[in-house]
């Protein structure tokens, strides 16, 4: 048997695979048991309702996509009273997804989501568009992150996940300004920026023009950033970017990622997430590596880290 | 609800290719063996096709795809119109290959209690989506609409009791259909009626079921990204209770919206 229990600050999951923000709801309880899963994460929860950008949404590229889906949604206030007593059906740790256009935004926010049983963590989008900054994205530079991250942390006492983005001159930089801050770990990484147009209409092929690109053809920029980001800080890192395959899932432990998350995979192959947990206890079993976390950071230049965990 | 013998309701099958033959110059039917999905499948609901061929050559997602035919012998059948890649790609399966299908999906059709005479106004390969109405305990009546004879696809279809409006003739323009449609209404009048493949015939369709005060369904396209209902790439606008536009999910509020709800495209 491999041990599969894995540690992500103060919350101890089963495992380490858990869906990626956006691409996963409630709704796959309908195809596979989720209570399989290391953990469960929501699609971005914003404070006020909203509708969304505008069609198309998806544009599929060769062996990915670009979303600009726009975190359509009830808002926080029908999250707490009418999405959360769905999600307390299940028993594995629910982490929520929060986005917010202001620092006091997500601070009012983190402490509503404090309140309401059954979060087990926030994991902090701050890939969105900062209202105080001229739109650019919290995630874009150490000082706007880390005033997100501070704001949050001082409103909550839950387990404070931040997802980095990858549109950022120096991920190493907000890594560290995230930790910092009081993060208690680094989901690495959203999606990054892309665009594709239509040639028949010289038109972009999104109705919101530019889009997050994601899915297996991301992957080697993803596992990049997992890479330069675990050399950068002590707190654990959760992988994300492209993973379909428990080799990718490997690949992102051997690069210093504690946890994966598995997104767009689950567009193509639903039980995707299963079919990588399954597979990763396979890894180790067949390379006589009882724990999996004995995998984590394998692959880096600089071994210490494993010495520290 | 209905579940697979996994114990969820709904799967991922490899299933076996019975049929793989063109229909007409454009359109494509594939037959499959799929025993325990079959079953379980309701007029109306998707399955999200894996459009790979044998050599494994096709885009990357699925694509979301109607159920033209629900077999008793536990087949499924699909009526594809070959436009794209992934289509060209269904078209290269043979009998024999695998076809990697994702369903049961979303809320099929439903009759009105006591319902016993329906017309369905079809236009292109929207046919296949209701045909499956033709195995309900209810009288059909289609009009079919089509850009030429040779694309009508009457036989595939499946109805008794038929009839064909065209492009190529002028038989298919709105103020013609809209004749034909209010001479029925007025001599045999349905007790429910369905839609499906034309902006145009469906806003008719709406306008002359709501002056007729009769009940309807429409059943929407839109491109998916999971077809599950995870991802909100699919929604439309639709009226809700209150007559207040929302973004619903095509792949799961619908793919069959109530009528008057639905909105144009």
């Amino acid at each position: 048997m491999v041990r599969l229990a894995t540690r992500i600050g103060g919350l101890t999951l089963a495992n380490p695979v858990m869906p990626a923000s956006g691409t996963f709801g409630p709704e796959l309880a309908e195809v596979m048991d989720l209570n399989r899963l290391g953990a469960l994460v929501t699609k971005s929860v914003t404070p006020e309702a909203r509708l969304g950008n505008a069609l198309p949404r998806l544009a599929e590229t060769e062996n990915g996509l670009l979303n600009s889906i726009g975190i359509p949604g009830k808002g926080l206030a029908h999250f707490t009273a009418k999405a959360m007593p769905e999600w307390r059906r299940f028993r594995v740790p629910l982490v929520v997804s929060l986005s917010a256009p202001s620092v006091a935004e997500f601070a009012r926010a983190a402490a509503v989501l404090a309140a309401t049983p059954g979060v087990a963590a926030i994991e902090a989008n701050i890939s969105c568009p900062n209202l105080e900054e001229d739109g650019r994205a919290f995630a874009m530079l150490p000082d706007s992150a880390a005033a997100a991250v501070a704001a949050i942390r001082a409103a909550s006492a839950l387990p404070l996940w931040v997802k980095l983005s990858p549109n950022t001159a120096d991920i190493a930089a907000v890594a560290r300004a995230c930790e910092a801050a009081g993060a208690e770990a680094l989901v690495v990484a959203n999606t990054i920026l892309g665009l594709a147009i239509d040639i028949e209409t010289a038109r972009p092929k999104l109705g919101a023009s530019m889009g997050g690109f994601s899915g297996p053809a991301f992957k080697p920029i993803a596992l990049r950033l997992v890479w330069q980001c675990a050399q950068a800080v002590g707190i654990p890192i959760i992988g994300v970017g492209g993973i379909s395959t428990a080799e990718d899932a490997v690949e992102f432990m051997m690069a210093g990622a504690s946890a994966v998350q598995v997104g767009t995979a689950s567009f193509v192959q639903p039980t995707a997430m299963l079919d990588v947990l399954d597979g990763l206890a396979a890894f180790c079993a067949r390379r006589g590596i009882t724990d999996v976390a004995q995998l984590v950071g394998m692959a880096l230049p600089a071994r210490e880290r494993l010495a520290a965990e | 609800m209905d579940t697979a013998p996994s114990g969820f309701a709904i799967a991922q099958h490899a299933c076996p290719v019975l049929e793989s033959a063109p229909v007409g110059q454009r359109y494509h039917r594939l037959v499959v063996a799929a025993p325990g999905l079959a079953v379980r499948t309701r007029p109306g609901q998707f399955c999200h096709l894996l459009c790979r061929d044998a050599g494994g050559n096709g885009p990357y997602l699925r694509r979301p795809m109607s159920i033209w035919r629900i077999g008793t012998d536990g087949t499924l059948g699909f009526l594809l119109h070959v436009k794209g890649r992934g289509t060209a790609a269904l078209a290269r399966l043979r009998p024999g290959d695998a076809l990697d299908v994702v369903g049961p999906l979303g809320v099929g059709f439903s009759l009105p209690p006591g319902a016993r005479r329906v017309l369905v106004l079809a236009r292109g390969v929207g046919l296949a989506t209701l045909a499956p109405l033709n195995a309900l305990p209810v009288a059909v009546h289609a009009v079919l609409s089509a850009r030429a004879p040779e694309d009508l696809m009457a036989a595939e279809f499946g109805a008794s009791s038929f009839e064909a409006v065209f492009d190529s003739d002028g038989s298919s323009a709105p103020a013609a259909v809209e004749a034909l449609l209010r001479r029925r209404f007025e001599r045999e009048r349905p007790d429910a009626v369905f839609t499906c493949g034309s902006n145009r015939l469906f806003l008719l369709l709406q306008r002359l079921a709501a002056e007729y005060g009769i009940p309807g369904q429409v059943a929407l396209e839109q491109q998916m990204g999971c077809g599950l209902g995870m991802c909100f790439c699919c929604v439309r606008d639709i009226r809700d209770d209150a007559g207040q536009v929302t973004h619903q999910r095509v792949c799961r509020e619908g793919p069959v919206f109530d009528l008057q709800r639905a909105m144009s495209w």
